[in-house]
């Protein structure tokens, strides 16, 4: 019930917005947000101790005629990524509170509609359930970025709109066609998870629905080649939309991977693991040179975002221990970064009205605190020790490395150029020859502290004591291993 | 029976009403006449099975009618769909509209037929069904007396029509010469004999079958059949628009496949499958490619409306699942009539006001008119099926009924198509949330307070059914 209840909540609030006008829509907005919170650290802290087995589930006889069925419940795996979007969207409210979007009531409203589709997803327990909540979440962030988006709003969005449709018509394929494998007619067919995992297919068979299923994962990680909707999108869409298809709707993909690609086809996992391998780390390396190249933060962080996928896709590849282990922490890790990125980003340029980086420069004499903060997110990013970059990434390339020590080699370059491309842009916005900004720029507010504090504990946190988080995952890990490995 | 009786008798009545001074009556009597019918239809105790059996043994009708689960289903969708339409068609209540009372009874005469044509189990009250219903939209189509492009529909939709009646007719005298009854049940029999009782008449049969599905496929504006519906639905005035396209579509395809089944089927299923999945494929690619290129919404919901006949074929290919069809024609036909009347309405709202139909008379929509607005983006997504709305079910249980049967290349051909129809579906909600309103036309368009009901009932409806669609299981439970 409790899993129903995270779900329904953001809805019911959502709904509520429409009664409110103005700046009030935001505040109730941010209050909903909060009592998510709250009811996910409740979760949370109900949790038996297996965190290998589904809790708080709901099982409602959806279509009973086609035995579909309405199954959600949270493991430890499910339970990690409902508490980051949880912890992720107060702080994303947050963040536009200096934004005066126009309709606030339906603005927040999408933003709260999207946490619940996004909670869908992480919560599916049925191959339907889960393609109901992975479209319905796209609903809200269409309009978001299409509505309250940059000037080329209207071209991106229906680019990226279609992609991920066209993409996640082709895993309901798939999806269909396991449906129709688990029973001969009607009733006896599920779509249930724990009869997907059961299924014993054709490695042929396996081979073609590991493309169906996951060419709407890869859209949506994104996959090189399959990422050229990303940095469009996330430079024209306002700032809380870039915040949520980065920091939370972009693990969709991995963690939809995760479930219900790896375990459900291993198979055909381990005919198309070495094309996958070899596109993650060049996908790795492309970001990586593209991000050196940008002028733009917005979209330097968008390809730096995709390098750092790559390699969370490679270490998930990997199909090791340490390598599911490190993508699940990671996943935690690239949620708060990229929020405090893009976050910092938008902070800087609503203050001097730019975002491009030859523009910009000197401004850490004036703002001690935004400096902080900046460099603390952005050496998480960089995956120095101690912050929580390190701890996923060191974990992603040993997977690597035992999949293929030369490609663990390679992949290891995200962290070499991740400094080049992430350091140079600090040097060159806060740090060097004064602008015309140098002198005018104004420090953090006590809002832009409330969303950026959290944060940096985060990156510590993760960084010093990642236990905390990975002996939730790890049971969820270790059950996924061996259905993989069978 | 009761409700064709009850919509007979009442579109007679609502002919004299013409000779009030005030026509400020009329809408609201039908509106009540046509929710009567939807009650009856519902709570009627005439259908309880022993009253069933009882007609079955006594050939109550001569075996004409015979209003079981299916003909009741499907009546409930045509009345519900016509009463949700209705309210915006307000615009025409004026004092001084000397033709007010006509085309309401038209209306009510056409919804006749349309139950004729869901409940016949005689080939000829198929054949009345469909020209009563006929009949009533050419007149229709060219209501809009002084508008040259409503004449212009009226005059091609008569012709092709006429001619197409006389392709359908011709077809069932060859079938009647063939099989000797008109009997739907008694036709069937004998259609499944024939191929072997007598190789002379069944080249006649063959025959009859084929301009059978050539007639109805036009009244569903099936492709190749489909050369009159962007012209005739482009030019008649927009809420009879919607009535052809849900009504008549309903209609149609319900009792489509009711003579698929009951006539055509057994061995001849072989025989004309190939026909008809020629015909599906061939739908879904022209309306869906169609759509792409119009710059008018009505045209791409005419369109629209053509490949929609297409999904609906794939439950009429996949006749052999049986009640798995016969749910997923309802169900589509339920969740496409609740998103089409909405589109239809809100576009004859802003056409009422704007004076225009194409895309840019929606810009700016959701600024000036949140509630049409949304309405409209949800009978969107309705149509190009995506989830939380009745839509995505509703193409789920077709491609279930197919691939019940085993047609994985038609779905996986409907799907490719249905990803075409994500783009033109956008099309209006761009313009309605991401453009601004054109020069002049900022004002907001006025709706009335029922019609503001009305679009709520229908968005409330859609999206209930695309988050419960097990409401509907078991509804229809017949055969």
């Amino acid at each position: 019930m409790l899993t129903a209840l995270l779900l329904i909540w953001p809805v019911a609030a959502a709904l509520l917005l429409h009664f409110v006008r103005g700046s009030a829509a935001r505040a109730l907005a941010f209050g909903a947000s909060l009592v998510e919170l709250v009811l996910a650290l409740y979760a949370a802290f109900q949790f038996q101790t297996d965190y290998s087995l589904p809790h708080f589930e709901l099982d409602y006889a959806w279509l009973a005629s086609a035995g579909i069925h309405f199954h959600i419940g949270m493991d430890g795996l499910s339970l990690l990524l409902v508490l980051l979007t949880a912890f992720l969207v107060p702080l994303i409210l947050l963040a536009s509170f200096r934004h005066d979007y126009e309709n606030p009531s339906v603005f927040y409203a999408l933003v709260l509609f999207m946490q619940s589709g996004l909670i869908g997803v992480f919560v599916a327990l049925d191959a339907f359930v889960f393609y109901f909540f992975w479209e319905v979440a796209l609903i809200p962030i269409y309009f978001l970025a299409g509505v309250w988006g940059g000037e080329r709003r209207v071209q991106v969005t229906l680019k990226f709109f279609i992609y991920t449709v066209v993409g996640s018509l082709l895993m309901l394929a798939g999806f269909v066609y396991l449906y129709y494998m688990t029973g001969a007619s009607g009733a006896a067919r599920s779509s249930d998870l724990a009869a997907f995992y059961n299924l014993q297919l054709s490695a042929q068979e396996q081979s073609w629905l590991f493309l169906l299923i996951f060419a709407a994962f890869a859209i949506k990680m994104p996959l090189f080649p399959l990422h050229s909707w990303q940095p469009d999108t996330y430079e024209q869409a306002p700032a809380p939309a870039t915040m949520l298809l980065s920091g939370i709707m972009l693990k969709m993909g991995i963690y939809g991977t995760l479930r219900w690609l790896l375990p459900v086809v291993p198979l055909g996992v381990s005919r198309w693991v070495a094309p996958v391998m070899v596109l993650a780390v060049v996908g790795i390396i492309y970001g990586a040179l593209i991000a050196i190249r940008q002028r733009d933060m917005k979209r330097l962080i968008a390809f730096s975002s995709l390098s750092h996928v790559g390699l969370m896709i490679a270490g998930m590849f990997s199909l090791t221990a340490v390598g599911l282990q490190g993508t699940v922490i990671q996943m935690l890790a690239h949620g708060v970064n990229v929020v405090g990125m893009f976050f910092i980003a938008d902070i800087i340029e609503r203050r001097t009205g730019t975002r491009q980086i030859p523009e910009l420069g000197g401004l850490t004499r004036a703002t001690p605190l935004l400096s902080v903060t900046f460099l603390v997110i952005l050496l998480g990013t960089v995956a120095l020790p101690l912050t929580n970059g390190f701890v996923g990434e060191f974990l992603l390339l040993m997977g690597v490395y035992q999949f293929n020590p030369w490609l663990g080699a390679v992949a290891g370059l995200t962290i070499v150029f991740g400094a080049v491309y992430l350091l140079r842009m600090f040097q060159r916005v806060m740090l060097g020859p004064d602008s015309s900004f140098s002198a005018v720029i104004r420090d953090l507010t006590g809002a832009e502290l409330a969303v950026l504090v959290p944060l940096v504990v985060m990156v510590f946190w993760i960084g010093l004591f990642p236990g905390t988080f990975m002996h939730i995952s790890e049971p969820a890990v270790n059950k996924l291993l061996v259905l993989i490995n069978r | 029976m009761l409700s064709i009786i009850l919509l007979s008798v009442s579109g007679l009545a609502n002919l004299f009403l013409g000779f009030l001074r005030s026509n400020r009556l009329i809408l609201p009597l039908v509106l009540l006449v046509l929710a009567a019918v939807l009650a009856i239809n519902i709570f009627d105790v005439d259908n309880s099975s022993a009253a069933l059996a009882e007609w079955a043994r006594t050939g109550y009708l001569r075996n004409m009618l015979f209003f079981d689960q299916y003909a009741r289903v499907f009546t409930g969708v045509i009345v519900l769909t016509a009463l949700l339409l209705l309210p915006f068609s307000q615009h025409y209540v004026q004092d001084d509209n000397p033709n007010l009372a006509e085309f309401y009874s038209l209306m009510l005469f056409s919804l006749v037929g349309a139950i004729m044509m869901v409940s016949y189990t005689n080939i000829l009250i198929l054949f009345l069904g469909i020209e009563t219903l006929s009949i009533a939209m050419y007149v229709l189509a060219g209501s809009d007396k002084s508008n040259l492009r409503s004449n212009e529909a009226a005059l091609k939709y008569f012709l092709m029509g006429s001619f197409a009646t006389g392709i359908l007719l011709f077809g069932v005298a060859l079938l009647y010469g063939a099989t000797g009854t008109f009997d739907l049940m008694q036709m069937g029999a004998a259609i499944r004999a024939l191929p072997t009782a007598d190789a002379t008449l069944a080249p006649m049969m063959y025959v009859g079958i084929l301009l059978m599905l050539i007639g109805i496929g036009f009244k569903i504006s099936a492709a190749p059949f489909h050369f009159w519906t962007p012209d005739v639905y482009e030019g008649a005035p927009t809420i009879f628009t919607g009535f052809m396209s849900t009504v008549v579509k309903t209609a149609g395809v319900a009792g489509f496949f009711k003579l698929l089944v009951v006539a055509f089927g057994g061995d001849t299923i072989p025989f004309w499958l190939p026909t008809l999945t020629t015909m599906l494929v061939l739908t879904l690619l022209i309306g869906n490619v169609g759509a792409v290129a119009q710059t008018s919404v009505k045209r791409m919901l005419a369109y629209s409306s053509i490949s929609h006949a297409g999904y609906l074929l794939l439950a009429l290919v996949a006749l052999r699942s049986g009640m798995l069809s016969a749910n997923a024609i309802f169900f589509y036909s339920l969740a496409y009539s609740l998103a089409t009347v909405a589109a239809f309405g809100v576009l004859q709202l802003v056409q009422n006001q704007r004076q225009r139909e194409d895309y840019e008379g929606l810009n700016g929509l959701a600024r000036t008119n949140p509630l049409l607005a949304l309405a409209m983006t949800i009978s969107m997504l309705s149509l190009a099926g995506i989830p939380l709305t009745a839509g995505f079910f509703g193409k789920f249980q077709l491609f279930n009924a197919a691939a019940q049967e085993g047609y994985i290349g038609l779905i996986v051909f409907a799907v490719v198509m249905s990803a075409i129809g994500i783009y033109y579906y956008l099309r209006p909600i761009i313009a309605m949330y991401m453009r601004p309103a054109v020069e002049g036309a900022e004002a907001p368009v006025p709706v009335t307070g029922l019609q503001s009901v009305v679009l709520v009932v229908l968005m409330g409806l859609t999206v209930l059914l695309g988050v419960l669609p097990g409401l509907l299981d078991g509804v229809l439970n017949v055969q």
